[in-house]
């Protein structure tokens, strides 16, 4: 089937209502995927149109200019050249534009008409064109571009969808080609000379859209591709490029020149009226974008956001952690009988698929605000406002937004970084989210101030180093974020170019949309990769597994409460498993920092979430499973714990220096599995989440040692 | 011949010249950002940077330090600056 299958490509601006179009031409039949080896999301769909004929329609992200400037743009390049590996080149083009601005829109259409395929033309929000007066003769446009189809559509309002039906039906049939622009004789000849010399050298002929693409581009992506050599293209592409230089053009000026100049001519008498009107943006821009009121609502906006994914997101949060935690209970008594399983299916498996589940309420609420403020134009004027504070290191107003949410939680941060276009930015953004300070972070900084900071040094010091440790991060990521986009990343950077458009109401189908498309993808691949780590861990904490344990220490200690009897089973039972012998065997790495086996093997069993560090010192200092943070006996147990051995003998363990060293550390450690599995994810590999995951635990172990050797010779 | 980044917010000038080796002005070239084109600067954001240019019926920001190369001539056959009423 998929053999045979039509597949039509959707290309066009971004801002042109493409999507929407997408959404109402498939309906919810899609599937999103991954281009390989890249990072850029595969949309497609069945689209029917009609007689029984259907077709494949693949959504391209939106591009001004097939010159492809960014890695992204480069993939839609390469999947309409079909030259991609592993995608095929589509039997036909769809070229959605913004029936408003059709001059900047035709310029991407006849870029596309180089290419040779049959092509149709959608000119989309034609609603929003009527209103401004704006009156358009298709058939004169679709004549003059040599008989391709033009049809007018408004997919927000849901109109014009049949005759875009009929339009794709037809381009599939009929194959009509729109007709190329008559270049001037010299850029005729240059791209000649290119075709010549790349079949020479080569020995096979490239076609006139890649002869373009060497021509006109400033990059040597298509050269690179089609192996034609750097020694042998240069005085080639020199000379091409003086002979369109004779003719009057800079070289890397002539392809926009000339499409324009012809466009300029096929819009003569196309387009009429509307002159002057300006839509809604103007008057809105006036007050969002005020130099006062402008900061004033945003900072509105962003709050809003924020206390969502942050505070709103608790109740399902809560509600699915009721719903584990209710699974466990119904399912535990009817595997009593066997310990291992039961433990497997209620500490493993059910713990697990919460593991994942529990970021689903976040990471929907986050892109419910990600998508309207897209959609609605906004996101676009929240990375104007911002834009200075970011630029300097590297980053791009667009990074506020996944940075803001990180301090909720750096899943759905990360995930909203696809927010952002340039590459170079996208990259360095993630790497700085996993260091904002998460509300998973929370529990052992309220656990930590609490028993120490309070009780020594009153509530006025607790709130210091409570807002202190939320800044930690920060001091470190902005540095972090300038080095990486300075000196490691090669990917050149991208100019912060950004259209502000026309205001427009997000379509609620299109916004839940986006919201299941992300959740969907996130449980499908970092989810499953939470839930194996929530396993491995579980196997590491549960064996060997002595069945004498609670026998043992029974007969050792026989006053013991039954409740006593069972957290020191526990505790013992950790103390000897795998992770046990494991954190004994690396604490004297963390011996500089003033962590304990027990401090360590906590850091180390908490991999699957961050804020399961509580529970897991609950167990180990024996106050039992389901310790809280304002758990009062480990409070006092932690107070308590004293170094049995080594120099230290008789200290306590947790002096200031250690407590602050283990807060500082939890700070900056990479100590979260979600996040490495949606690092992963995100920058399509392991190889950036592994830097990460080293980066981050390294410069939390010296910050550690650093703060522990300082503050324990001043204190 | 003024740089655009000297134009004040509502100036409109006509674009002279611009650098065609540059990735911004490629991009600009690519949305219809041609010389003898008019633009207007709209405006500049919050904190003065980046700007707000209007051309051909849409909007753009672009950072100050990207509009560099691009050099306007503010000539008689321009709109006239209309003053700007709010703050």
């Amino acid at each position: 089937m998929s053999a045979k299958e039509i597949t039509v490509a959707l290309v066009g601006n971004p801002n042109t209502g493409k999507s929407t179009l997408f959404n109402a031409l498939t309906g919810l039949r899609q599937k999103v995927g991954n281009y390989p080896g890249v990072t850029v999301a595969r949309k497609s769909g069945r689209c029917d149109c009609g007689d029984g004929l259907k077709v494949e329609l693949v959504d391209l992200p939106g591009l001004y200019s097939l010159a492809a400037a960014s890695p992204d743009e480069q993939v839609v390049t390469d999947v309409l050249l079909g030259s991609l590996e592993g995608s095929q080149q589509p039997d036909a083009i769809v070229v959605v534009l913004d029936a408003t601005n059709l001059l900047r829109n035709l310029f991407l259409a006849s870029q596309l008409a180089e290419l040779n395929l049959p092509l149709a033309l959608v000119l989309n929000q034609a609603d929003v064109a009527h209103e401004q007066g704006l009156k358009i003769d298709t058939q004169l446009l679709s004549q003059r571009l040599g008989g391709v189809p033009v049809v007018l559509s408004s997919a927000w309002k849901g109109e014009g969808i049949a005759s875009v039906r009929r339009a794709i039906a037809e381009v599939v049939n009929k194959k009509p080609k729109m007709s190329r622009l008559a270049w001037p004789a010299q850029v005729e000849s240059a791209l000649d000379v290119i075709v010549q010399a790349v079949k020479n050298d080569t020995g096979v002929a490239p076609s006139t859209a890649d002869a373009q693409r060497i021509l006109f581009s400033s990059n040597a992506h298509t050269s690179d591709r089609l192996g034609w050599s750097q020694a042998k293209r240069e005085p080639i592409i020199r000379q091409a490029r003086d002979q369109v230089r004779a003719a009057g053009y800079n070289p890397l000026a002539a392809e926009p020149l000339i499409h324009y100049a012809h466009l300029r001519k096929v819009l003569d008498g196309v387009t009429s009226g509307g002159a002057g009107k300006q839509g809604n943006a103007a008057a809105l821009d006036r007050v969002l974008l005020h130099r006062v009121m402008g900061p004033i609502l945003f900072t509105g906006i962003m709050l809003g956001l924020f206390a969502s994914v942050f505070w709103l997101a608790k109740f399902p949060m809560q509600w699915i952690q009721a719903g584990v935690d209710f699974l466990k209970a119904v399912v535990a008594p009817a595997l009593a009988g066997t310990p291992m399983l039961q433990s497997l299916v209620t500490d493993g498996i059910i713990a697990g698929v919460g593991a994942f589940l529990v970021f689903l309420p976040q990471i929907l609420i986050l892109f419910l605000f990600v998508s309207i403020l897209e959609d609605s134009g906004y996101m676009a004027r929240a990375a104007f406002i911002m834009d200075r504070l970011f630029s300097w290191c590297g980053l791009n107003g667009k990074s506020f937004v996944p940075l803001l949410s990180g301090f909720a939680c750096a899943i759905p941060g990360l995930l909203s970084t696809r927010t952002i276009e340039d590459p170079k930015a996208r990259l360095a953004t993630a790497f700085a989210v996993p260091f904002m300070s998460c509300s998973a972070r929370f529990p052992i900084y309220a656990l930590m101030c609490a028993a120490f900071i309070g009780p020594l040094y009153g509530p006025g010091w607790e709130s210091v180093v409570m807002v202190g440790m939320h800044c930690v991060g920060l001091i470190f990521a902005v540095p972090t974020a300038f080095v990486l986009t300075r000196f490691i990343l090669k990917v050149k950077p991208q100019p912060f170019v950004l259209e502000l458009p026309r205001y427009q109401m997000p379509k609620p189908r299109d916004v839940i949309w986006r919201m299941w498309q992300n959740a969907a993808e996130f449980i499908s691949k970092a989810g499953t990769v939470i839930f194996a780590i929530t396993i491995i861990i579980w196997a590491l904490c549960y064996f060997p597994r002595d069945a004498q344990m609670a026998e043992k220490i029974r007969a050792a200690e026989p006053a013991l409460s039954s409740h006593e009897l069972q957290a020191r089973t526990q505790a013992a039972m950790i103390e000897q498993s795998w992770m046990g012998r494991f954190g004994k065997a690396v604490q004297p790495v963390f011996d500089p920092c003033g962590f304990d086996w027990k401090i360590t093997v906590g850091v180390l069993a908490s991999f699957p979430a961050r804020e399961v560090i509580v529970s897991t010192l609950g167990v180990t200092y024996s106050i039992g499973k389901g310790a809280e943070a304002d758990s009062q006996h480990l409070r006092q147990a932690m107070q308590e714990a004293k170094w049995l051995n080594g120099p230290r003998t008789g200290t306590p363990i947790f002096s200031l220096a250690a407590v602050l060293a283990l807060m500082v550390f939890f700070a900056l450690c990479s100590q979260c599995g979600p996040t490495i599995a949606t690092l992963a994810q995100e920058t399509g590999g392991w190889k950036w989440a592994a830097a990460s995951f080293f980066y981050m635990t390294i410069l939390a172990w010296i910050m550690a040692v650093v703060v522990y050797q300082v503050v324990i010779r001043i204190v | 011949m003024t740089p655009l980044s000297q134009l004040l917010p509502g100036q409109y000038g006509k674009l002279a010249s611009l650098n065609p080796e540059r990735a911004v002005d490629q991009r600009l070239m690519a949305l219809g950002l041609l010389p003898g084109m008019v633009l207007k600067l709209v405006r500049r954001a919050p904190l003065g940077d980046p700007l707000a240019i209007e051309f051909g019926g849409q909007v753009v920001s672009l950072r100050l330090a990207e509009a560099e190369s691009l050099i306007v001539d503010v000539a008689a056959d321009c709109p006239v600056q209309r003053p700007k009423k709010s703050s």
